[in-house]
This record gives C-alpha cells, structure tokens and sequence, in this order.
C-alpha cells in the first residue's frame, strides 16, 4: 500500500528522525496560516502517490505567507501524471549543503530487509544505481537483531559520508530500519537526507510502502488508504475484497488463482484481444463472489465482453455457472460472455450454462478465441 | 523413487482441526499420504480424522517421528508455525497459508535455515508424488505416474498444465508448487538439482511467472544439467509495477519480466512455450531424444 510523504514522515518522526516542521493544507488559505505558524520562507509540496513531483512543478516555494497562499493555489488541483493534487505539504524551508540517500527495501535473494546508503543522494538516485552501482553501499539486516547503531554508522563510513554525519545518520538509519521493521513496510527511503548550512541532519523527503500482507495488524496505517483518482476502480476492488488490477484493453477477465489469471491475459493477447484487466477470484468462490467480479468488471466502461476461465478444483463449476447467469441479467443489453470450465462440477456447469443460453470455450484457446471474436 | 515424498513418508497436519485442516487432511488420506496426526494448540489429546491431535509440533515428533509437516494455519501465526516445524526437527515443512507478512518470513526463513529444513512455500499448492500421496492441496486425480518432474509458482496453472500432460500420455514424476510470495522457501534451482540425482525423472517441465529472478537463476542452474527442461513464463502481458495476484508476481524497473526471463532460458537452450498447448509436444520431443 502506498502512503503520503507526510505520512511517511509522521512514522519516522515517531521513531525518532529529525524533520522540517510543518503541516499538510487542503486550502491556500491553510497553506497560508501554516505558514505564518512556522514563520520565514516555506517549500509547498504536492502530496500525491507519485515520483517526479519536482519535475512536474509540484514543489513551490514562498517566502511570505502570501507567497506560500499563491504557491499552494498553483499546486492545489494541478495534475501529475494523472493524479489531482488535492493536498500539500507546507514545511519550513531549509538551507541544503547536502543531499544523502537512504534506503531499505526487501530483498529476495537475501530474504531479508537490505539497507542502502549512498552519498550521492537527490532526485537521480536511479541514475546513480544505474550508472555507479559501486557508488551504493548494500547490507542485508540480520533479521534477529534488528540493525544495531554500530552497523548503521558502518554502512555510512563505508559510503563515505563526512565525519560530522556519521552520528546523526547514525541514529537515524537504526530509527528507519525500526520504523520499516515495525510497519510492515516493503521499501522505507529517505532521500534526500540532507545536511543543512547550520549543520543539522533531517529527512527532507521519505517514501514507504506498506505490505499490504501486514495490513491486518497496522490498523491506522490501513486506516489511511485512499482512491488514487487514476483508477478508482482498483481501490473499490479492493475494498471489496477482490484482486483487481485495470489494463488498457476491452476484453474483461475473470479466472481463479494468479498464475492462472496471468495465463489467461496472455492467452488472449496472443488470439489478438487486449485484456481489460485482471482479476482472481481466488479459491473455493461461491456464486455470490462469481456474481459480484463479473458486475465488477462490467462497470469498466471499456470493456465490450467477459472471458470467465476456472480451473475448478475447491472452486466448483456450477458455483460459477449459478453466478455467472445472475450476473448476466445485469449486465449491458448484449454484453458478451464466453466461459470456460474444467475440473470439479464443469459438466453441470456447463448444463446450467446451456440452459441460459450462454456459450462457452472447451479450453482456455478457443474460449480465447470466442470472446476475441465477439468483440470484434 | 520419486523425490522428497512417497507412500512411507510420516506427515503431520499444523492446524488439522480447522475447516482447511480437515477437509485437505482428508483429501491426503484419500491420495494415500501417510498422515500419522496433527497440531492444534488447546486440542491435544483428541482425535481428527482418525489421527491423533497434539498441542504442540514437539510432541507431535516425538510421538510420531513426523518427517513432514503441512501447514494451514491462519496468516497472523502461520510464520510461527514454520518456525515451530523447523525448531522440531521437521525435514520438509509445507506451507500452504496465502497473505503472511512478509517481514514474518525473513524471522522464519533463519529459523528454517538454521535447522537445515526445506520449505515449500508458503502462499502454495504443495507437492505430491503420484501413486504416493501428496502434501497439500492439489487435486490429485489429474495426475498419473510418469517421468516428468514439474515446478511452478502457481496452483491453478500447475493444474492446467499437468491435466494437458496427462491427457497427452505423459506421467509426472513429483510436482511442486514452490509458491507466489516474494519470499519463498525454495526455488526452482533447488528443485531442478533433484530432479537432476533423481533416476526416475527424465525431463522436467518448470512454469514461472513474471517478478524476481527465480527463472534467470534456474536458467544457470539449468546449463549444469543433463536433463532437458522444458519452460513457460506467464505475465508476458502483465504492466510494470502492478502486482499481479501473486505477491511476488510483480515488475520492478527492468527485472522480473517476463521477456528477460525467457531470454534467459532460450540461452540455457530451454525451449520456451509460446502457450500452454505447446508444452506436451515440447515434453515428448525432449523425451524422444534421450
């Protein structure tokens, strides 16, 4: 799950890591009283769930109230890849001598949270792992200690942050390993860590993701998902409990299990179709689930007709027919439907079907095939 | 033999009393799996499907000797439950529970390596030997003996694909569903190295998907090996940054797509099946030319 900057920095403030004092306005007429609360030059940041902000205008400076209050109006409501901003982030202005980078993201290979730190720190982090990967020092975290502050100042000596760094830093990435160790995060970055004029050391900009598998016990931070207004659709989805993610295409798809699902896209581009989306209905669906995916994907405007593939083992054909046909009656006048049933209960599946007077593909191809056909 | 499981192996069930528990401790009976009893703390002392129910992993192994465990308990106490298996000298640990945080995982994967256990899993389908038994959840009517050994990442494609096989003639040897989870506690390499010292196995068919490097590293592997593979990547179509069901099935930047893992497989001479319908002639054709 994705999460705001300012939130971010609510969590790393809680455990600890220095930040710029501010607060997040909906109004410029907020942005403006936040500002004269904090007094001197601000930074208006657009609070959106996406990189390059910077680069897109999104981050003004003011330095009176009323300059911070004409720099929110212009960054209140611009569109960012997509995204309306309808927040930001006013904070003090600070004086940046220099910018660090941060980073802990889980790591497969090691099976374990690795940090990254890196002098060069800044709005290129990419390029600098792309172009002088040695520039990035790595370390997994061992995960029955947590990262201990002597191996954080470690990292950073070994990255070759200057002397007057190294303490402050210090306690700051042991802080950041323990805010992404107790958030159930998946990726935790500050970057920049800057190193002010007057010598402090604050996380001028951080990032986490939260995994989504941790949810169940991170309650407030659960509490803070929002609908990214470029696809409303997935967050209802998930809301409703349904593993959705929106494509460009027009063919709706509907199967059970991940890799079954994937197969299916894959499938029908390769007859020729675009796939309008996936979604898995898991294991074991009822009728009722069956009926409420196909509604589901209905409602994305693009989509001119549904494949449904079930490989039916705990998952049973009839169910899916049952909810199938009561979705049907819903569904746009003509809205083509073409389902695929193997496994437990297909035969009876398949007489449920016939009976409604839908058609359906013996395999996963021809159902392809079919539905690609009705779309035209 | 066949590997990690046959009609001999002692199994036991972590979370037997559950409505999972059950009804799958059933179905494994049914496969013939030797399932010698089960774990649910505060239940011990009483009896699920014909075998005994113990509190803990520990007394399950010294009244048993279990060499195996499946796992289907809850995602909140499913990472403990692993670690309880290994910490009790369980050899092969499967994991069936889908959802379990991921930071719980890098705990148990220390636990687990620590005691020198295999885990399967978790967020998977299991194993199973046909003509053995199987530990897990998969339908085991759709296999037949044979000598194909298959791993995915996945339950219902692996079923897909061994139902083709099985229509085409051609038996499996073991299955394995290694799971969807971006930690995991074995990977296809893991997997391809039995199959390669087991004289049963004369090919193996390996399904991955998009996410990770679980196939470039098996392509490596691979090169190693005197058996031929045959391979199919699901997700060619999937975008870059979306997770696609799976936890783990997701693109980050340039790594874990579905084309680079091909490529990766095509320069270990692995053909690649462009659809699942190909995958049985590919599997005949390597079998033909040993």
């Amino acid at each position: 799950m994705k999460i705001h900057e300012y939130q971010a920095k609510d969590i790393l403030a809680h455990y600890g890591v220095p930040i710029q004092p501010g607060r997040v306005a909906y109004t410029p007429d907020e942005a403006e009283a936040i500002a004269r609360e904090l007094g001197g030059p601000v930074v208006i940041k657009a609070q959106v769930y996406v990189g390059g902000r910077g680069k897109a205008g999104g981050i003004q400076f003011g330095d009176t109230p009323e300059q911070a209050r004409a720099a929110a109006s212009k960054v209140l409501g611009m569109d960012i890849k997509g995204l309306t901003v309808e927040k930001v982030l006013v904070v003090s202005k600070i004086n940046i001598q220099e910018e660090y980078y941060l980073g802990i993201i889980l790591d497969r290979k090691s099976q374990a949270p690795i940090v990254m730190v890196s002098k060069e720190g800044g709005i290129d982090i990419e390029e600098v792992a792309a172009k002088t990967p040695e520039k990035i020092i790595k370390q997994p975290i061992d995960m029955r200690w947590g990262l201990r502050p002597f191996e954080a100042r470690d990292i950073l000596a070994r990255a070759r942050l200057p002397h007057q760094v190294i303490g402050k830093g210090g306690s700051i990435l042991t802080a950041l390993a323990r805010a992404f160790i107790e958030s159930d995060a998946s990726l935790a970055e500050i970057n920049p860590l800057v190193l002010t004029s007057e010598g402090q050391v604050q996380a001028a900009d951080a990032k986490i993701l939260i995994d989504d598998n941790g949810l169940f016990r991170q309650k407030e931070y659960a509490s803070w998902a929002e609908s990214e207004e470029s696809n409303p659709l997935e967050y209802e989805a998930r809301q409703e409990g349904l593993t959705y993610v929106k494509l460009d295409g027009n063919v709706g798809i509907i199967g059970n299990g991940a890799g079954l699902v994937m197969t299916t896209l894959d499938m029908v581009a390769r007859v020729g179709g675009k796939p309008a989306n996936f979604l898995d209905i898991g294991g074991g669906a009822k009728a009722e689930v069956m009926y409420k995916a196909l509604s589901f994907v209905a409602r994305d405007p693009q989509v001119k007709g549904i494949l449904v593939n079930i490989f039916g083992g705990i998952t049973r054909g009839e169910e899916v027919a049952k909810g199938v046909i009561m979705a049907q009656a819903e569904l746009p006048e003509g809205m083509p439907i073409v389902v695929r049933l193997s496994g437990t209960g297909a035969e009876e599946g398949k007489a449920l079907l016939k009976d409604a007077g839908l058609d359906w593909g013996k395999d996963m191809r021809e159902a392809a095939q079919k539905i690609v056909a009705a779309v035209g | 033999m066949s590997i990690l499981l046959d009609s001999s192996t002692r199994v036991i069930v972590q979370g037997i009393t559950g409505r999972e528990g059950l009804y799958h401790t059933r179905n494994m009976k049914t496969a013939g799996t030797n399932i010698v009893g089960g774990v649910t703390p505060g239940k011990g002392g009483t009896t699920a499907e014909g075998v005994p129910v113990f509190d803990t992993v520990a007394e399950a192994k010294a009244a048993t000797d279990a060499e195996a465990s499946c796992i289907f308990v809850p995602p909140a106490g499913a990472a403990d439950a692993i670690m309880e298996a290994a910490s009790a000298s369980i050899s092969l640990i499967v994991c069936i529970t889908e959802g379990i945080p991921v930071i719980d995982m890098t705990r148990a994967m220390i636990v687990v390596r620590e005691h020198g256990a295999r885990l399967i899993g978790p967020n998977c389908p299991g194993m199973c030997t046909p003509g053995h038994g199987k530990i897990g959840i998969i339908p085991y009517q759709i296999f037949k003996p044979g000598p194909v050994g298959f791993i995915s990442r996945s339950g219902t494609l692996t079923y897909e694909v061994v139902a083709l096989l099985t229509e085409a003639g051609i038996g499996q040897s073991t299955c394995i569903g290694i799971g969807g989870d971006p930690i995991i506690g074995s990977t296809f390499a893991d997997y391809l190295e039995l199959f390669e010292s087991d004289p049963d196995t004369k090919a193996v068919v390996m399904c991955g998907e998009i996410g990770g490097s679980d196939e470039e590293d098996a392509a490596e592997f691979i090169k190693t090996m005197s058996k031929p593979v045959v391979a199919f990547i699901s997700g060619r179509t999937a975008p870059p940054g979306k997770r696609m069901g799976h936890a783990g099935a997701i693109i980050s930047g340039n790594t874990g797509t579905a084309q680079g893992k091909v490529a990766a497989l095509q320069a270990a001479n692995v053909p690649v099946a462009d659809t699942i319908f190909e995958i049985p002639d590919l599997v005949k054709k390597a079998l033909s030319a040993l």
